[in-house]
């Protein structure tokens, strides 16, 4: 019957597919979990990295909350970049990390709005205000200050600048500050607050404008890096990568300011 | 292009669909012949996964196979892994949330065989394993074709459960529709939009060619 003969085929080649990844992982190059705010900064690291070891590591970026929450479920990352230190100080103190890890940059937000925005990028927020008043602003995007260190700061930004409770109903968050420019830049928000280090993406940069907003408007953002249990030999190396002179000039181009040591 | 996260989305939906094909015979089958106490339960239990968000799954998945759970923790003794983050906890998420898209299409093409037939096959003196296999098996196939591509496909598609408990990890974790949000959130919308185009051709060619098939399979049967 060509009924058999078909489901034959079918299967057959289902399970030429089968073999699952799984099995082989544990030889693979390792994971690290990075904060969205250094998906530029840190592919760049990585590939740079690779150039000169010929060692690879496996980039995860995503919201440093979430991240977090994932490696007490047990994921298997070997190094977690952060982008707020108190993330891996929580982490070291239940177990999770090696040490307290490093600080590896200091990061600044800015405003970003695209081009043809009714709104002028404006660190002080004096144009968002005016804006505001004036019935301008149909959406903000923000990351979402519950999980995202990013977002935490912009709000505590806004509410130095008193913005917080009129910006409300035009708020829009972002899973995660890369997501949040997205937002910001899709042309359906007036603009947002973003981290510097994407705004200086080449990508990034030559759409609309952005200004900082001033360092002491809100708490420093720490970002502190961390070795966790399980972390290897590539990983250590990768880790100990990020504070060598290479990688800091890739990082001071994208707007980190860096630890002095 | 991210070949790598492709050819995972179709391990993935290949191991899902080697897995559901017996379970929606089975069960497919116990639904369509057979009355109990309690059936209607088990054909909600069966559909719930279709009004559920992922975001529940995905949390209860966190905490039931987590690391601190019973089972997360035999996982890791026995495999040496966990269970999520890794691809096999894919696999299972997958699994359980294509339960009705597996199990419904089955169920009525075994609904669809006449009770005359199957009488007349056990007259005949069939055990029922070979009706199975030889009178019920052929006349449910339309069926079972359409519940296997509606897995598949399906499948390609979750993004959901495997943002919440896949971790996003290249080569395990790190499906097509993962890398498609990935590559949005870098602002490499070219990248994005032919991965997108991608998954699109290979959704409308599986459904397409199953249609032609069952089409076909229905012709000849009728």
């Amino acid at each position: 019957m060509t009924f058999h003969r078909r489901a034959f085929f079918l299967a057959v080649a289902l399970v030429g597919l089968l073999p699952g990844s799984g099995a082989i992982a544990q030889t693979e190059a390792p994971v690290i979990a990075a904060a969205s705010d250094l998906s530029f900064a840190v592919g760049e690291i990585a590939a740079r990295f690779q150039a000169e070891t010929g060692m690879e590591v496996r980039l995860s970026l995503g919201s440093t909350g979430n991240f977090a929450r994932q490696i007490r479920e047990g994921a298997p990352f070997q190094m977690f970049m952060a982008a707020d230190e108190q993330f891996i100080l929580d982490l070291h103190r239940d177990g999770f990390a090696r040490d307290e890890g490093a600080l590896y940059g200091v990061g600044r937000i800015v405003v970003k709005v695209p081009d043809g925005s009714t709104l002028a990028a404006d660190g002080t927020l004096e144009a968002l205000r005016a804006a505001l008043e004036a019935g301008q602003i149909t959406r903000f995007a923000i990351a979402n200050p519950e999980h995202a260190p990013y977002g935490k700061r912009a709000e505590e930004a806004l509410r130095h600048a008193g913005l917080w409770d009129a910006i409300q109903p035009h708020l829009v968050l972002g899973e995660n500050v890369s997501q949040a420019a997205q937002f910001a830049l899709s042309g359906n928000a007036e603009g947002g607050i973003i981290a510097y280090s994407l705004a200086l993406a080449p990508d990034l940069a030559a759409q609309g404008s952005h200004d900082l907003i001033p360092e002491d408007w809100h708490e420093p953002l720490h970002q502190r890096m961390v070795l966790l249990n399980g972390a290897g030999p590539v990983a250590e190396a990768f880790y100990a990568y990020i504070q060598t002179p290479p990688a800091r000039e890739i990082m001071e181009r994208y707007g980190f300011t860096l630890p002095q040591d | 292009m991210d070949w790598t996260a492709l050819f995972l989305s179709l391990q993935l939906a290949a191991w899902t669909v080697a897995l559901l094909l017996p379970v929606s015979v089975f069960v497919g089958r116990a639904l369509a012949f057979r009355r109990f106490r309690g059936k209607g339960l088990v054909e909600a239990l069966v559909m719930l996964p279709l009004v559920l968000p992922p975001t529940v799954f995905g949390f209860y998945m966190l905490v039931a196979f987590g690391r601190n759970s019973p089972l997360g923790a035999f996982w890791q003794d026995v495999f040496g892994h966990q269970l999520v983050f890794s691809f096999e906890g894919l696999v299972l998420a997958s699994v359980i949330f294509n339960l009705p898209f597996a199990i419904q299409p089955a169920q009525r093409g075994f609904e669809a065989i006449p009770v005359e037939v199957r009488e007349a096959a056990s007259c005949c003196g069939l055990s029922p394993w070979r009706s199975l296999w030889m009178v019920e098996l052929p006349l449910a196939w339309p069926g079972l074709m359409t519940a296997m591509v509606l897995t598949f496909a399906h499948t390609l598609g979750e993004f959901g459960i495997v943002l919440m408990v896949g971790g996003s990890i290249p080569r395990e974790t790190k499906t097509i529709a993962i890398a498609i949000y990935d590559r949005v959130q870098a602002f490499d919308d070219r990248g994005a939009g032919i991965m997108a185009a991608t998954l699109v051709a290979i959704s409308l060619a599986t459904i397409t060619i199953t249609y032609a098939l069952s089409a076909r399979v229905g012709r000849r049967l009728s």
